[in-house]
């Protein structure tokens, strides 16, 4: 199991240093530079451009630059990005937290909410139950997400009151509030953003863990746990959904990385202080270390999630060998 | 003798297209005395798995068990159970084989686990208990080091080790019935004939009544007390095995003879019998086995009952009526 680990973990590694290698030729392939576009904006005068395309070593040839720039990284320092000024690592750090509350809260209701209506959806095949919740959940499935956020703002924040419908904390809050008044006030904020992206996403697990359950639901050991005379619920619990389990722990891996960049939209609607804006805003601005960045983290979690996604099967498939 | 199955008149039924729907079983009867052991042969598709999941109400859904049915084992009856009380005759009264090893343990949990299960499913016992008579089943069953077999799961065995381990588990909550469906079909021939001699041994040990699904004849023969032929859902022969072996009378049971090799008698061809079961909702009218009889006659396009060929012996042929098997 060690060795096995080992070589997986060696295998992830090489895996992301390619990927920051691809993301880094890449991103200098397209055409224009970050300095391009202040050239047209701000009329700087060509010395100026000059200077600062030094200070930013974009005037080095391509292997010069990746040679800093990964010297940086094994030191920990990403750059300074160029359209905030500020260090890429502050800029990462004040959003990753953010980013990381919102797509938790939608991970986890999918994955608790979302398994636990695909199960009763199998169970229940072809009831009134399962055809509703399928029409619900591809509703959702095709609704943009924000617009839905839109709509969700405009009828329970602005209309009903209910939630805040903009930022993680309230502005009002004094800032040595204690402790659970703060979390309740970022728990308020949470909760219409978290949907938004659920309603839009739930469809995916609940669909994969219906078809999941009853692809083992045929199994013949099924029948032998029925006539050993458990209880339906072991049989549905215990036998079946053990094993219908693995596909999905595959979409978890799948899934994982959109923590980082797949809420764009809903973050932009609800004003929330995450990754997704500020990756976006930098690859609109060709900001070079601050789209590094973002991508290092991106790759990082797509890497970790296939680790993971090997290890839970390694833990959870008894027939899964270690080679 | 003690009755400790009755089955009659079971009718299993599954929608067809349209609102109609089709009877793979049709009319079943059969009975199990202490101890007994009856054998149900016939053909992939005649029903006699469907009979077999039918005893526990395990028929797979969209399927039901049809009215005017009845299941009773003892004083229980068994089709007028609900909940709980049909989750205690699971495996506590009536124990089962399946088929295929291969498929019918649950790869995500280990050998012991799995039979401990089935008896905390019925005994208010402690997990090391069960664990212990889980030991003891292993050991009953003939698995050589059973202590260290508990902790395998099912891909770690061969075929005939699984096949074991599923005869342990039906006896984990020691029924009076074990209810083995081609409990041999998928295995070798070598390993098909200690699979058998540990269920006759642990029939005769625990004194349990045996249900023996088969299409195959040869394991029939001084195994089963009594057999009964199915085809196309109803049961077309029924005798004491010695009997029926002696002087299989219907035309249908007499082609399943014909299309076992020999090794006395003369060197021929085997003579198989030709087509195959038509599916249910394909059913002629009459006799079912009429387009592939070659003794059909102007009556059988009516439907014959079981009619009496000796004493303890029924076949469903109008051939019975003339006091001579079809045979003669």
């Amino acid at each position: 199991m060690t060795a096995w680990l080992a070589r997986r973990i060696t295998q992830a590694v090489v895996t992301f240093g390619v990927a920051v290698a691809l993301m880094f030729v890449l991103m200098r392939l397209a055409p224009g530079d970050p300095l391009s576009r202040m050239q047209e904006d701000r009329m700087m005068d060509p010395a100026e451009i000059a200077k600062t395309r030094a200070i930013f070593k974009l005037d080095q040839p391509i292997h010069r630059q990746f040679a800093a720039f990964v010297k940086g990284v094994l030191r920990g320092d990403l750059g300074l990005s160029i359209e905030h000024g500020l260090p890429v690592n502050t800029l990462l750090a004040s959003r990753i937290g953010p980013t990381l509350l919102l797509g938790g809260a939608t991970i986890l209701l999918n994955f608790t909410l979302g398994l636990w209506l695909g199960v009763r959806q199998a169970v229940r095949r072809g009831s009134r139950e399962d055809r509703t919740l399928t029409a619900l959940s591809l509703a959702g499935y095709a609704t943009p997400s924000f617009w839905l956020g839109l709509v969700l703002a405009w009828l329970v924040g602005i209309k009903l009151h209910w939630l805040p419908v903009a930022g993680m904390q309230s502005p009002l809050l004094a800032p040595d509030a204690p402790w659970l008044a703060r979390a309740a006030d970022i728990g308020a904020h949470l909760v219409l953003p978290a949907l938004t992206l659920s309603i839009v996403t739930i469809a995916g697990t609940m669909r994969y863990q219906r078809a999941a359950l009853l692809e083992v639901l045929r199994l013949p050991y099924i029948g032998t746990a029925r006539a050993k005379g458990i209880p339906e619920r072991a049989v549905i619990w215990r036998h079946a959904w053990r094993n219908a389990l693995f596909p999905v722990i595959t979409l978890f891996g799948l899934w994982l990385p959109l923590l980082v960049t797949g809420a764009v939209f809903v973050e932009m609607v609800f004003a929330w202080p995450g990754l997704g804006s500020l990756a976006a805003g930098a690859a609109l601005g060709r900001d070079y270390p601050l789209v590094m960045g973002t991508a290092l983290l991106a790759a990082g979690l797509v890497v970790t999630a296939s680790l993971l996604t090997d290890v839970a099967y390694a833990l959870l498939d008894p027939r899964v060998r270690y080679t | 003798m003690t009755r400790v199955l009755d089955v009659e008149n079971l009718r299993v039924s599954f929608p067809d297209t349209g609102k109609n729907r089709v009877y793979p079983v049709d009319g079943v009867s059969l009975s199990l005395d202490r101890g007994e052991t009856l054998a149900l042969v016939g053909e992939s598709g005649c029903g006699k798995s469907l009979t077999s999941l039918a005893l526990l109400r395990l028929v797979p859904s969209p399927g039901r068990i049809e009215e005017g049915s009845a299941i009773r084992l003892g004083g229980t009856d068994v089709l007028a159970l609900q909940g709980e009380a049909l989750r205690k005759i699971r495996g506590r009264r009536i124990g089962m084989i399946f088929q295929d090893p291969m498929t019918s343990l649950n790869p995500v949990f280990t050998v012991g686990n799995q039979i401990a299960e089935g008896v905390r499913a019925h005994f208010d016992v402690s997990k090391s208990e069960a664990w212990q008579r889980a030991l003891k089943l292993l050991e009953e069953v003939g698995i050589p080091d059973p202590a260290a077999r508990l902790d395998s799961y099912p891909h770690q065995l061969s075929g005939g080790m699984r096949q074991r381990v599923m005869i342990a588990i039906a006896l984990s909550a020691e029924p009076e019935i074990l209810v083995a469906d081609e409990p041999t079909t998928a295995l070798d021939v070598t390993v098909q004939a200690q699979i058998l001699e540990v269920l006759d041994r642990l029939r005769d040990s625990h004194g349990m009544a045996v249900l023996l699904i088969t299409h195959d004849l040869g394991i029939v023969a001084g195994r089963a007390d009594r057999v009964a032929v199915m085809y196309a859902g109803q049961i077309v022969e029924e005798a004491p095995t010695d009997r029926l072996f002696a002087r299989p009378s219907h035309p249908y049971t007499q082609g399943l003879f014909a299309s076992v090799p020999r090794i006395t008698g003369p060197v021929g061809r085997l003579s198989p019998i030709g087509g195959s079961v038509p599916p249910p909702g394909a059913w002629p009218g009459g006799c079912r086995f009429r387009p592939r009889c070659p003794q059909a006659f102007e009556k059988s396009e009516t439907m014959p009952p079981l009619l009496p060929v000796e004493t303890d012996h029924r076949m469903r042929c109008w051939l019975a009526e003339n006091g001579a098997d079809a045979s003669d």
